[in-house]
């Protein structure tokens, strides 16, 4: 055990902090959930592509700079306190661009990587459905064989920035006889395809920041798919732990959330009669330095060559609920202030985004698998509980 | 920038765990809450073979030459078998801190030398009485203490002093109140020194106790997942239960994120680095979080049965609940956490975890033996 960063390491984010110095965009961005915000962001990803910070683990071969997890760690944790946007090309960088190279041919990779890696293809991701929620296996949206093409029909929901997005990727039903998690295919469909409707859903803060996607006879080419037919499954699972393994949430989001959080406190601290609120902050900043920890742990096991289980299922519960915690101690410091909305004339500087990242908060626990499901891996693949 | 242990201390962990498996059962823990001393003589004996003993000693006073780091996993293991010796206590603790006033430039360090020879060779076993603590864990079977009047250390053999027996309630402790006047030929270091003596003292103690909390937590949450498989109502398995499964998966969790902060403690500490203090902090208060939820989920799933004498979960659960206590209590160890944080120069936020660790020197290629 080693802590500290080498002379390579340090070297590397400096190299990254130069960088975002000149380019993180003084003006913070319009939300991406509204149709100018996105443009900014798309216009961002762009940027940091241009240089290769766009994904920076990604093999050099494919814009990335083969970074290893510790270097990761690096990245997010300058790019966080730069302050630099919201990444709107999550799902490209974490989820599909790296199932993509491990599951697309060659002809598929050259088509679709470099354009997702400069964020000219944003993409969705479309795996739920209305009545396959945490059961995904329950998905009966269909993408039926017809020569050289599929036929798609069905409908997804809750598909993240798809009202902004250009591409979709979806699990369909190729095999119309089957159930649950057999006879599943992965395929990607393009949002202005002919067929396609995409209803946006507004979140609680007003804005469409996810939506329903329609499949009206959507004709798309077998080139679509990525890995075999029927093996839709089993690269959605991978693509899965990608997602809810490292990456999805960095530590350094967290810890500057809680150095807000502390700074708001100490401004208040005369002020408060609710003498549990100083556990709470305490508290708070603990777990947020204990998830930078235990992400660091990780991800020195992961290059050693171990891997990671169940304790991802752990990751997505202890993130999502310090993010709750986090905001609900704002909300609380901030008392009967904390409900005004922006472009109320009594909004102040000191309220901030805290009432944004509140409601967002609400729904970690729910998205990338909920936290029950969650809980039900822990005990039955960790802790080996009984199934029935 | 690496989280590993290393393959030493692996493997000097997994002979411990091994032994100390063999050598400690519910059934010889029970059988020393009975016995005159409380304790196994010969188990002391053997870890001392081990080395164990003398391993934060450095090799110059004839011991291993290892680091916090090095003992912080045997620890855990300790707590995990709920050995009843006070076998952190006197090598984190009070072996190192002997060592350490052997090793400065006090005039005390040629006494002191001397003592932790006799130490190293199995023949007297010393204490350590921290202010912070109002009772020593089994004082009676050591032959010296460490005692502190202020930030005065002093050394005082245990026949000198008033042994007052208290009972806790952990039926494994025997707890002593000492009553004793401090006098000059006692004394080993005062002023800043003794200060420095201290404060590493509470820094090694607070340690120790959250590696233990750790091991206890382990062991009650493994027992309670197999006394759920084992025991059926309405036909099946408790444990197929949802509501059962998600108890002992927020166990899991907390155990998940205390387990790296008790590590990054054990770094700070042994390698002397200024954030020590708070690393340490936070391993004790993560550590009694996990702890405290363990103790009351294992409980729960064990229904009735967890509420006996006869079973032995309380072996495990009443030992947190004792020493999650010492070496400071949560409101001492949160209280410097919110010190830093209202402190103007301190750095926090992204890319700030290793600030202070990383401005001091520590070669993990030293390792264990
Ligand atoms: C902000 C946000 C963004 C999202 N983005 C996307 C996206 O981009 N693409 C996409 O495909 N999906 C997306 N989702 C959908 C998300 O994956 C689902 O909401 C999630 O899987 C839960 O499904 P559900 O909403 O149908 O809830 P349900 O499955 O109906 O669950 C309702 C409640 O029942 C509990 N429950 C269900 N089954 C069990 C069980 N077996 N054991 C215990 N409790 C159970 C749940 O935990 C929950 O509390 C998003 C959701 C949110 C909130």
């Amino acid at each position: 055990m080693d802590l500290r960063y080498t002379a390579t390491e340090e070297a590397f984010r400096l190299k990254v902090r130069q960088w975002l110095e000149k380019n993180v965009p003084c003006e913070s961005l319009k939300s991406f959930d509204t149709e100018e915000g996105f443009d900014q962001h798309r216009a961002w990803e762009k940027t940091l592509a241009s240089d290769n910070w766009g994904m920076v683990t990604w093999p050099k071969e494919y814009g990335g700079r083969g970074c290893n997890l510790i270097q990761w760690l690096i990245f997010e944790e300058e790019y966080y306190r730069a302050g630099a946007p919201l990444r709107v090309n999550q799902n490209g960088i974490f989820l599909l661009g790296p199932t993509l190279m491990e599951y697309g041919t060659a002809d598929q990779k050259s088509r679709f990587i470099g354009a997702m890696a400069s964020g000219e293809e944003i993409w969705a991701q479309g795996w739920s459905e209305p009545g396959a929620g945490s059961d995904m296996a329950a998905i009966r949206s269909k993408a039926i064989r017809d020569g050289g093409d599929y036929i798609i029909n069905g409908q997804k929901i809750w598909s993240t920035r798809a009202v902004f997005a250009d591409w979709v990727f979806c699990i369909f039903r190729t095999d119309p006889e089957s159930t649950r998690h057999h006879g599943l295919s992965f395929i990607f469909v393009p949002l202005d395809a002919e067929g396609v409707t995409v209803r946006p859903i507004d979140q609680l803060n007003g804005l469409p920041g996810f939506a329903e996607i329609f499949f009206d006879d959507v004709r798309v080419p077998v080139f679509n798919r990525l890995g075999e037919e029927g093996e839709g499954w089993a690269i959605a699972m991978s693509t899965a732990g990608f997602e809810r393994g490292l990456m999805l949430r960095s530590p350094a989001r967290f810890q500057e959330a809680a150095k807000k959080l502390v700074a708001l406190y100490q401004a208040k601290r005369n002020d408060i009669l609710d003498l549990s609120l100083e556990d709470a902050v305490v508290l708070c900043y603990l777990d947020a330095e204990a998830y930078a920890l235990s992400t660091y742990a990780t991800a020195s096991r992961l290059m050693a060559g171990g891997n990671i289980g169940a304790e991802s299922s752990c990751n997505k519960i202890f993130w999502s609920e310090l993010d709750i915690k986090i905001h609900e101690t704002a909300m609380r410091l901030l008392g009967a202030r904390g409900e005004l909305l922006p472009d109320s004339e009594d909004f102040s500087e000191e309220l901030g985004v805290w009432l944004d990242g509140f409601f967002f908060a609400q729904s970690g626990p729910i998205y990338a698998g909920t936290n029950e499901v969650q809980r039900n891996i822990i005990a039955e693949r960790m802790l080996g509980m009984p199934r029935k | 920038m690496n989280f590993m242990s290393s393959e030493d201390q692996i493997a000097y962990r997994d002979s411990v765990a091994t032994m100390l498996a063999a050598e400690v059962t519910a059934e010889s823990i029970r059988a020393r809450w009975d016995s005159p001393k409380g304790i196994d003589e010969k188990l002391i004996e053997q870890l001392n073979e081990l080395g164990l003993n003398t391993m934060l000693v450095p090799e110059s006073c004839g011991g291993l030459g290892l680091s916090e780091l090095d003992f912080i996993l045997l620890a855990q293991e300790c707590g995990r078998a709920a050995l009843p010796e006070p076998l952190v206590d006197n090598v984190l603790v009070a072996n190192a801190m002997l060592a350490d006033v052997a090793c400065s430039d006090l005039v005390s360090a040629k006494q002191c030398e001397d003592l932790l020879s006799e130490v190293a060779a199995g023949k007297v076993m010393l204490a350590c009485g921290h202010w912070i603590n109002p009772f020593i864990n089994m004082a009676h079977i050591h032959q010296w203490l460490l005692l502190s009047h202020g930030d005065e250390v002093h050394l005082v053999e245990s026949s000198a002093v008033e042994l007052l027996p208290q009972r806790s309630a952990d039926p494994s402790r025997r707890i002593f109140k000492v009553n004793w006047q401090p006098k000059a030929e006692t004394r080993i270091a005062n002023g800043e020194a003794g200060a420095g003596l201290w404060r590493r003292a509470l820094n090694r103690g607070a340690l120790g106790v959250a590696a233990q909390l750790i091991g206890l937590s382990e062991s009650i949450l493994h027992r309670a997942v197999g006394f759920t498989a084992d025991r059926e109502q309405f036909g099946r398995p408790v444990g197929s239960n949802q509501a059962v499964k998600h108890l002992l998966a927020d166990c899991a969790v907390s155990l998940e994120f205390a387990k790296p902060v008790m590590a990054r403690a054990a770094y700070a500490v042994g390698s002397n680095s200024s954030d020590a203090d708070c690393a340490v902090s936070h391993a004790k208060v993560a550590a009694s979080r996990a702890a405290q939820l363990c103790a009351r989920h294992g409980m729960q799933v064990h229904g009735a049965m967890g509420y006996t004498w006869e079973c032995d979960l309380h072996i495990w659960m009443k030992r947190c609940w004792a020493i999650d206590k010492t070496w400071g209590d949560a409101g001492f160890h949160k209280n410097r956490i919110h010190e830093r944080l209202l402190d103007p120069s301190t750095l926090m936020g992204a890319g700030h975890t290793f600030t202070s660790a990383t401005s001091k020197t520590y070669n993990s290629q030293e390792g264990a033996a």
